[in-house]
């Protein structure tokens, strides 16, 4: 009996696997959405204190919690590369980056639209909103050490060499930054309670965005896929040309 | 001693560049690799280097240190000379003979090794003189001369003779005579006939074809 | 060990006498420590305030204009061909060009940045710890540095990309490089600081060898 991960190693079954997976994947990050948006919006009250600010959270929180979970899937993926080998792992933690770097980005925008109200100001040096803007940068490492290199097989094993740094590093990072944060000022902790009220929409939202995330995660890895089939049948129509234009000339020759 | 490789398979990017290849090369031979440019001779090398790692294939030293690898028994010479132009010539030689040389020499005064070294490449002249002086065949012959500098048993060449005249090609051939008749091996990518004793030919392009 | 301290010593010698990369660093460690001033005003009582800030920043920046070097030569001439066939494990040559990297830019950048102090008004009381600190917090920049450098080696434009990559590294260091010298009101936060710093620093030289000479394996195919 072959584990998930062997079977999932052929690319051809992986193709079929998550074309069947997709549209469910799809509809059901699709559905939850609607639903988590409906009960964000409409279903769930004002904060006493922050009034209607309040409802940026529920898009915030889940961009930050993926931030964080694509790097770790990354890692993973990354880990999986350099260990077992394994032909899918590089186009994983390909297909991941982009995806966790935009939603890191979210989680800035939309860390910052919701600190106007509440501090008046677009941007804090807040320890949890300095921690994802490095933890942002790590992602445009990541993003343009691959774009600078050529080699793509190079590129896959450096990318998840840097990629793993990355993580070994960023609870040392995480430390820092909060003693530095305590350092200068008294911590704004906003989240630690959230009202039971809440939570039921921030869950849904959470679920939802998840599956959005697998879902581009799925359709970016076939994307990858399909490029790197086209770009090996064109290196061989390159390379049957060659051979064909030398049995033209041996032909010739013996004419 | 026999450095043995037995259907090798080499992958560069999604190119076979290597397909099934195998041969054997005895201690007190030397392998010539022909073949046109592209057809993997410098894969090959770095191989066998240890550097790429064969898609499929052994590759193994009969009779050699069973604790090092191939890699660390071999003389690597590629078409670069590791030549710093910041230390002088006998500062160069001298860096690799005590770097290259641990555990594998016989114990001989390392002066008079680099000496000899820079004698037989015909730089005993310059040893003084910082390598940025030197010009290209000088440099190359600088680089060459790390093969005397420390022993090893295997030789990987890769077009040594490139920048070098008749007269250096000759004392290269001399070097690898040397090396082959004391019972060292050398496998040696070229373009020119180089005129070795005991050596074969290996064509790669004759290779594939038959692949 | 022999080989160890043959390739330490030549690393050396060549930072010397090339110069170049020493003096470039510290010309330009002085410049941008003196261009701060002129952007914010001589205000001698905000200088003092930021000084150790601004001095860690200038001198990480400093730094990693001789990071791209460490391997970039030696993979050009051929060198690192050579290095890899010899009796050191790629970690253990990363450990020598990364001793002889800290040798030859941290050590001088950390004894230059007590005269850049001057500059800056810094509280003489803190000189021993910036130079204490600068010592203990350098480690860290050049065997970090030393994973951007192997990743980065053959990529053309490979200096900004390093510094991509390596500077979000850099944040701990920075952190608690600056907070050990500034905290100097209080002892306790000072040895925290100071020990947390060395920490961070050793558990690079361990992380970085590991890295960088994974990155240089996959280089040399």
């Amino acid at each position: 009996m072959q584990t998930l991960t062997q079977r999932l190693a052929n690319p051809t079954r992986f193709m079929e696997l998550s074309a069947r997976l997709l549209p469910w994947i799809s509809g059901a990050a699709a559905i939850l959405l609607a639903y988590g948006l409906y009960l964000a919006f409409f279903a769930s009250p004002a904060d006493y204190q922050q009034g209607e600010t309040v409802r940026i959270m529920y898009i915030h929180v889940p961009c930050a919690w993926l931030s964080m979970m694509i790097y770790g899937l990354i890692a993973l993926s990354s880990f999986g590369l350099l260990v077992f080998r394994h032909p899918l792992a590089d186009v994983s933690a390909k297909a991941a980056a982009p995806l966790g770097a935009a939603f890191t980005f979210l989680a800035l925008l939309t860390g910052s639209l919701w600190g106007k109200p509440m501090w008046g100001t677009y941007w804090v040096w807040d320890a949890r909103l300095t921690s994802v803007l490095i933890l942002f940068f790590l992602y445009l490492g990541l993003m343009a050490l691959r774009s600078a290199l050529e080699d793509e097989s190079a590129a896959a094993k450096l990318t998840a060499i840097l990629a793993l740094v990355g993580v070994t590093i960023l609870p040392i990072i995480k430390f820092s930054v909060d003693w530095w944060n305590t350092l200068h000022q008294p911590s704004t902790d906003f989240t630690s309670t959230v009202d039971p009220s809440m939570r039921l929409p921030l869950l849904v939202m959470a679920i939802a965005f998840t599956l959005l995330f697998f879902a581009m995660h799925l359709k970016g890895m076939r994307n990858e896929i399909l490029r790197r089939r086209v770009k090996a049948l064109r290196t061989q129509a390159v390379a049957g040309r060659d051979r064909l234009a030398a049995q033209a000339a041996n032909q010739g020759a013996a004419e | 001693m026999q450095l043995i490789a037995e259907d090798l398979v080499i992958d560069r990017g999604s190119r076979r560049i290597i397909d099934g290849l195998s041969f054997a090369v005895k201690g007190g031979e030397a392998l010539v690799l022909t073949g046109a440019n592209g057809i993997g001779k410098t894969t090959l090398l770095r191989t066998l280097a240890g550097f790429i790692r064969p898609f499929r294939g052994v590759i193994r030293l009969d009779g050699g240190d069973d604790e090092l690898t191939l890699g660390e028994q071999s003389h690597v010479v590629g078409h670069t000379n590791a030549v710093k132009s910041s230390l002088s010539v006998a500062e160069n030689a001298g860096f690799w003979n005590t770097y290259l040389n641990v555990g594998l020499d016989s114990g001989q005064d390392p002066a008079l090794r680099i000496a000899a070294s820079l004698r037989h490449f015909g730089l005993e002249d310059l040893s003084d003189f910082p390598a940025a002086y030197l010009s290209a065949g000088q440099k190359r012959r600088l680089g060459l001369a790390r093969l005397l500098v420390a022993r090893r048993p295997v030789w990987l060449l890769d077009e040594p003779t490139a920048s070098l005249d008749t007269a250096s090609s000759e004392r290269l051939v001399a070097a690898v005579n040397d090396h082959t008749s004391s019972g060292g091996l050398a496998v040696i990518a070229t373009h020119l006939p180089l005129g070795l004793e005991r050596a074969r030919t290996l064509d790669l392009a004759a290779q594939r074809m038959a692949a | 060990m022999k080989s160890f301290w043959a390739l330490l010593s030549r690393d050396v010698i060549l930072a010397v006498r090339e110069g170049g990369a020493i003096g470039t660093a510290l010309g330009f460690f002085l410049v941008v420590v003196s261009l701060m001033p002129l952007g914010l005003g001589p205000d001698l009582n905000l200088l003092s305030r930021i000084a150790a800030g601004v001095l860690w920043i200038a001198l990480l920046l400093a730094a990693l204009l001789s990071l791209n070097r460490i391997f970039e030569a030696d993979h050009e001439d051929g060198t690192l061909d050579v290095l890899a066939t010899g009796p050191l494990p790629l970690e253990l040559v990363t450990v020598a060009k990364s001793l002889a990297h800290w040798i030859t830019t941290g050590i001088p950048l950390a004894i230059m940045a007590p005269v850049l102090g001057i500059l800056l008004n810094l509280d003489l009381a803190a000189y021993p710890i910036l130079v204490a600190t600068t010592l203990a917090g350098t480690p860290a920049v050049s065997f970090l540095g030393a994973i951007g450098a192997a990743l980065t080696m053959k990529t053309r434009r490979g200096g900004l990309l390093l510094a991509l990559i390596v500077l979000p590294l850099y944040v701990p260091t920075l952190i608690f490089g600056i907070s050990a010298v500034s905290a100097g009101a209080g002892p306790a936060g000072v040895g925290a600081s100071f020990l947390i710093l060395a920490a961070i620093s050793l558990v690079a030289i361990v992380l970085g060898p590991l890295a960088a000479a994974a990155a240089l394996r996959v280089q040399l195919q």
